[in-house]
């Protein structure tokens, strides 16, 4: 028996606008940019719905009800959530009916799509309880499965997760820490064994969402009867094959005319085909399937780049300034008590800000390979570092304001 | 090989960029006849290291030319040299004007044409074209033109002068191969000079090992203002339109209304000098803006040392070799999208050279971010030993080869 699990990641970070020296102290609004550029968020996600979100909803309804057995599932970042609920509501509508359907399982996560787990575990227990919060008021669910930014996971997370109540986990399939195991198994968390490990298998998954459209591959083009065929292969030395990948692979990183659409409407049928395999769900895999073994992670390792550690966010200076700058600031911020200053502390801890500011791909001259919608890592430091500047601003006039109160 | 001077005497990047081509194309076993201007002195630390780099039985030699050209000169200062050299030597053989002269270089080339054997004549910037056409024409050897600045980069695209244009033009026509120091400047020879794209080889200038040259001690004259906790943001560069320094200032200007605590380097000269001391008076910050006269060797190593960034405004800048002299000192740069250099490197901050509110932006984030200032430091000098003239030399013989040798 081999079962597939699909889940995806749906995310887009408020992403900051051209911040300058001059709007310090002026301009609270950092995350509004109108001109039609990458760092423009609604234009970038009125772009990606058309393009992949919506196109993408339509097939997989459909593919549901055809094949009364395939199951799927999301994990969305609540800084998502929010943008769609605002400017596209067609968007959430489409999301909330897949999840009608009862058989596709929404994961939990934090809020801001943060690091928040490497910095203050308060900041991401908040997070947590407030990604639930908007889950369960979208889409009147509760989760019980966890995943992490960018699929960032050690031993400490699944600790913590595991006291916080959750039955499992997902984390990348790591080399270095599988060793000569297979992904294609359920296993367990050192030091919190009733927390389960579901791990990615990269091979598989990058296939679809990396190498589909690439003409140099030489299993190009990929067809779905094709991947069925790997998937079945497992039979007799897998028992779960855990497909995870950025829904955005469907019409944004993979083109609707490579044919994407096409490969994913005929792939819950080929994968049917063969009566051994089926789907499930992260919830229904872990019921069903023993834990082979404990793992030991007691590294940090993420499903980013051929490294598969924090590198993307967290391996120059910049980042590591702008991140402890962030950090730093955690309780005046709480104190403040002011909903705005704490929103806008938190919108600024999102992964993404501190991928945009990663240098280490200039070393293979192949800077082109990662999208930045600044552009340089440079000018996303800056623009980081001029909006801290000025929420430091709001939370020192912010205190200086209460002391006033105080005194009247 | 058409060029124009050699450190330490040039005033700019073209001199840099001629000897550091010809000292690695003798070091890859190319034989070189340097031409230059008689008025331009040879250094001789040059040409032991010219000596002591070539590859054995590789000949370089000197030939000089008796002219009152240089790398940049232009109409108006060919006519103050002229009436100087007149008072001084009472007589004249020289031009009238600067393109009787540009004639006059290209007839005496073509005698030396005729007395030297070589298999292709390579020739930098407009003032030795006609020189390169008149070698081309009685060898019938090939003829590579070398643009390291077009007229539309000197004038800032305003008030092109037109015989300088027309020489730049033909030169480009006749040539069998054109090299550029950029994809910048290949785009303005298609655009404005109607070239085919495909005649154009970029081939990116180097850096390094002219600092070779120095080996003085660094003094640290500096000290005293580095020591009163003051941060320095640098330009070096000539004074003229091309360079935007006048960008730069209004730019300082700004700066300094955030944090008084700095201090403005400028070190060069040119026809820009007296207008830009005038406007910093105008503005109110000439307590805060040093001009230190143009810089070379040892002084100008221990400024970019000294300095906390250096800022190239530049209008037009076809390839731009002050960033990569800085960064190879550990000062990080703050350069002009409107620059070759800038699709070289990465390690950089970039800015539209109009843009001074970016300027601002960008000169304050650096001084104020002691994690921007060292990252860019530390990575740029380290991204800046990938760009070597020996690489250029390379390109520069591929060039050569597609048009040596053929039967």
């Amino acid at each position: 028996m081999a079962s597939v699990c699909f889940y995806f990641q749906v995310h887009q970070p408020m992403r900051i606008k051209k911040y300058r020296v001059f709007d310090i102290g002026n301009d609270h609004s950092y995350f509004n940019e109108g001109a039609e550029t990458d760092l423009n968020n609604k234009y970038i996600l009125e772009r990606v719905a058309r393009k992949s979100y919506l196109p993408t909803n339509r097939l997989l309804l459909k593919l549901l009800e055809k094949h009364p057995s395939f199951k799927l599932a999301y994990s969305f970042s609540g800084v998502f959530l929010e943008q769609i609920e605002r400017d596209f509501p067609e968007v959430l509508k489409s999301f909330q009916n897949l999840i009608k359907t009862g058989k596709v399982e929404v994961l939990s996560e934090t809020y801001y799509h943060s690091l928040s787990f490497i910095y203050s575990q308060k900041e991401f227990r908040k997070q947590v309880y407030e990604h639930m919060g908007i889950i369960r008021r979208l889409f009147g669910v509760t989760p019980r499965i966890f995943r992490n930014t960018e699929l960032i996971y050690s031993n400490d997370i699944a600790k913590t997760v595991e006291m916080m109540g959750f039955k499992g986990m997902l984390a990348e399939g790591v080399g270095r820490v599988l060793d000569w195991r297979s992904p294609n198994f359920v296993y367990s968390a050192k030091g919190a064994n009733k927390c389960k490990l579901l791990l990615k298998n990269f091979k598989l998954s990058d296939d679809i969402a990396f190498r589909f459209s690439e003409k140099t591959w030489k299993e190009y083009p990929l067809t779905a009867p094709k991947f069925a065929r790997w998937i079945k292969e497992h039979n007799g030395n897998g028992e779960l094959i855990n497909l995870f990948m950025d829904y955005e692979t469907f019409g944004e990183h993979q083109w609707e005319d490579k044919g994407i659409f096409m490969f994913l409407e005929a792939l819950p049928g080929a994968i049917l085909e063969y009566p051994d395999n089926d789907f499930v769900t992260p919830s229904e895999a872990i019921e069903r399937y023993q834990s082979r073994e404990e793992l030991d992670f007691p590294n940090f390792v993420s499903w980013a780049d051929e490294e598969r550690d924090l590198s993307a966010w967290l391996s120059n200076p910049l980042q590591e300034d702008a991140l402890s700058k962030l950090y730093d600031l955690e309780e005046k911020v709480i104190n403040t008590k002011s909903p705005s200053i704490i929103r806008d502390w938190r919108r600024l801890q999102t992964s993404d800000h501190f991928y945009y500011m990663c240098t280490k791909w200039f070393a293979d001259g192949d800077v082109h390979k990662y999208f930045n919608p600044y552009e340089s890592p440079y000018d996303a430091f800056i623009a980081f570092i001029n909006v801290l500047n000025d929420l430091k601003h709001r939370i020192n006039s912010s205190v200086e304001a209460k002391q006033g109160r105080c005194r009247v | 090989m058409f060029g124009w001077e050699f450190p330490p005497y040039n005033s700019g990047g073209l001199g840099v960029a001629c000897s550091g081509l010809a000292r690695h194309l003798v070091k890859n076993g190319v034989d070189v006849v340097f031409v230059l201007p008689k008025n331009i002195p040879v250094s001789s630390d040059f040409m032991k290291i010219v000596f002591a780099e070539k590859k054995p039985g590789t000949f370089f030699k000197t030939r000089m030319v008796e002219t009152l050209l240089s790398g940049y000169i232009d109409p108006t200062g060919y006519r103050a040299i002229l009436q100087k050299t007149v008072n001084r030597e009472g007589k004249c053989i020289y031009g009238a004007t600067l393109y009787d002269e540009v004639l006059r270089y290209s007839e005496l080339s073509r005698e030396i044409a005729q007395n030297e054997d070589f298999d292709i004549i390579h020739a930098h910037d407009w003032l030795s074209f006609s020189s390169g056409i008149e070698a081309k024409q009685v060898s019938g050897k090939p003829l590579i033109v070398h643009v390291h600045a077009t007229e539309f980069d000197r004038s800032g695209g305003n008030s092109v002068n037109q015989k300088v244009y027309d020489i730049e033009r033909k030169g480009l026509r006749k040539a069998d191969g054109i090299i550029a120091v950029s994809n910048y400047t290949k785009n303005i020879l298609v655009q404005h000079y109607d070239v085919s794209p495909h005649k154009v080889n970029v081939v990116h200038n180097g850096v390094g090992e002219e600092n070779v040259l120095v080996d003085k001690e660094i003094t640290n004259k500096l000290h005293n203002l580095k020591n009163s906790g003051t941060k320095i943001v640098l330009y070096v560069g000539r004074l003229t339109l091309q360079k935007g320094v006048d960008y730069f200032l209004k730019s300082a200007a700004q700066v300094l209304k955030y944090d008084k605590n700095i201090t403005f380097l400028i070190s060069g000269s040119g026809d820009m000098e007296k207008q830009l001391i005038y406007m910093v008076a105008k503005l109110g910050i000439s307590d805060k803006v040093l001009f230190t006269g143009w810089l070379k060797g040892a002084e100008l190593i221990e400024v970019y040392r000294a300095a906390d960034l250096l800022v190239m405004p530049s209008v037009s800048e076809p390839f731009g070799l002050i960033p990569l002299e800085s960064m190879m000192n550990g000062t990080p740069a703050l350069i002009s999208k409107q620059s070759g250099v800038s699709e070289a490197i990465s390690h950089v901050l970039k800015v539209d050279f109009w843009d001074t509110d970016e300027i601002t932006n960008k000169i304050l984030a650096v001084l104020k971010n002691d994690s921007l200032q060292e990252h860019l430091s530390n990575e740029g000098e380290q991204e800046v030993k990938k760009i070597n003239w020996h690489e250029a030399a390379k390109s520069c013989i591929s060039v050569y080869n597609k048009f040596c040798f053929q039967t």
